[in-house]
């Protein structure tokens, strides 16, 4: 097996369309399915009351990661054609901070707010409106915090690398966390219920 | 002819889907976590790549942007950026098709899930359009914010978190940490 397939040159940009829209319906799917397409459930996270997007979250980046690392390990994967995204500390810090007070406001994220808007949740189409808002404003405001935006640049910078840890070592150690803050939600979850 | 008969019995399931069945309950939060995961591998195996969807936005935008004012967005580094496709058009984009499918899959699940309804979720402290207005407003700062850190969710948190990104997890930790400060402010929104 040679992955990433389309790296590798298998099949050219119009299939990779028509993978894009295949992959997207599963996304599109697992998210609904989750219960995610409803703001009053997502934002109930927030107020330790179900701990559902915590769960679904570590869960599917745990899966993802694992599956890349024993891909990896038998050959069958070309990490270094799967690019890793830059880092722009400051400002992914930053916009972490505003995205999350926008997260609580709004109650979806871009993701979640689609499928909501086409399961019939009118706050999803408003919620998106604003989105594209906030994406004009930002592009129009570009020229003058487009700079700061690519400033603390570390490159495509890894945990791995900045813990001095292996490749496994790292992945082991986020499962370990990912388990024990599974196990600690559930915990929680129980003694809310039984409040 | 057949197509368009095809068409209309499709149409007909899902109308019979929508009207027949009650809410399900949602799935396992595990479970949905292992799909959601399996379909960010697959991307990363197929296309060497992941997911997102403030990108596609991005690009919807833009060629919004660039149907109105044209020399204006050729001009701004920002747009440009969207506007450099194969074909020049910004919706001739993989996570513009990849938005498309997560529209249907949203559909689907919600049509034999009996969840498709005309509804605004909020508590039943708030009035719709207090909830409107903080949809709105939040949206605002999601689209702004997401642009400033690359990426959202799906992009970033999703995506990054599981390459070992250092900014994807920063950013993750950044969403939680100040959504978990100022949710005091908007419990009654909520419960």
């Amino acid at each position: 097996m040679n992955a990433p397939f389309y790296q590798f040159g298998l099949f050219g940009n119009e299939t990779a369309l028509l993978f894009a829209v295949v992959i997207g319906i599963g996304f599109g799917f697992f998210l609904e399915q989750a219960g995610f397409g409803s703001s009053v459930k997502l934002a109930q996270q927030f107020y330790f009351r179900d701990l559902t997007v915590f769960k679904v979250m570590f869960t599917a980046i745990i899966t993802a990661m694992l599956g890349l690392f024993w891909f990896s390990w038998f050959g069958l994967i070309d990490l270094s054609l799967v690019g890793v995204l830059p880092t722009f500390l400051i400002p992914q810090l930053v916009g972490g901070l505003v995205f999350g007070v926008g997260f609580v406001m709004g109650g979806y994220c871009p993701g979640t707010c689609c499928v909501a808007s086409v399961t019939g949740k009118m706050d999803g189409w408003i919620h998106l409106l604003g989105m594209f808002a906030g994406i004009l404003l930002f592009g129009e405001l570009f020229p003058l915090i487009g700079d700061w935006c690519s400033s603390t640049s570390m490159g495509e910078i890894t945990l791995s690398q900045v813990l001095h840890l292996s490749h496994g070592t790292t992945v082991l150690l986020i499962v370990l966390v990912a388990l024990a803050g599974f196990w600690g939600a559930e915990n929680l979850e129980k003694r809310l219920r039984t409040e | 002819m057949r197509y368009y008969s095809l068409v209309r019995s499709v149409t007909q399931l899902l109308t019979y889907l929508y009207t027949m069945s009650a809410p399900k309950p949602y799935m396992n939060p595990y479970l949905a976590g292992i799909g959601i995961g399996l379909v960010l591998l697959a991307a990363f195996v197929i296309m060497g790549r992941g997911l997102g969807a403030s990108g596609a936005l991005s690009s919807f935008l833009t060629f919004g942007v660039n149907s109105v004012a044209p020399s204006h967005a050729q001009s701004n580094t920002f747009y440009k950026e969207y506007l450099s496709t194969p074909s020049g058009n910004p919706l001739n984009d993989w996570l513009v098709f990849e938005i498309l499918g997560v529209l249907i899959g949203g559909l689907i699940s919600g049509l034999i899930s009996g969840r498709v309804r005309r509804t605004v979720d909020k508590s039943a402290r708030v009035t719709i359009t207090t909830r409107m207005v903080y949809a709105f407003s939040g949206g605002i700062l999601m689209g702004f914010g997401s642009k400033i850190a690359r990426g959202c969710t799906s992009g970033q948190a999703l995506t990054g978190g599981a390459l070992l990104s250092v900014g994807s997890w920063v950013f993750m930790i950044a969403v939680f940490a100040s959504a978990y400060c100022v949710a005091y402010f908007f419990k009654k929104q909520w419960t």
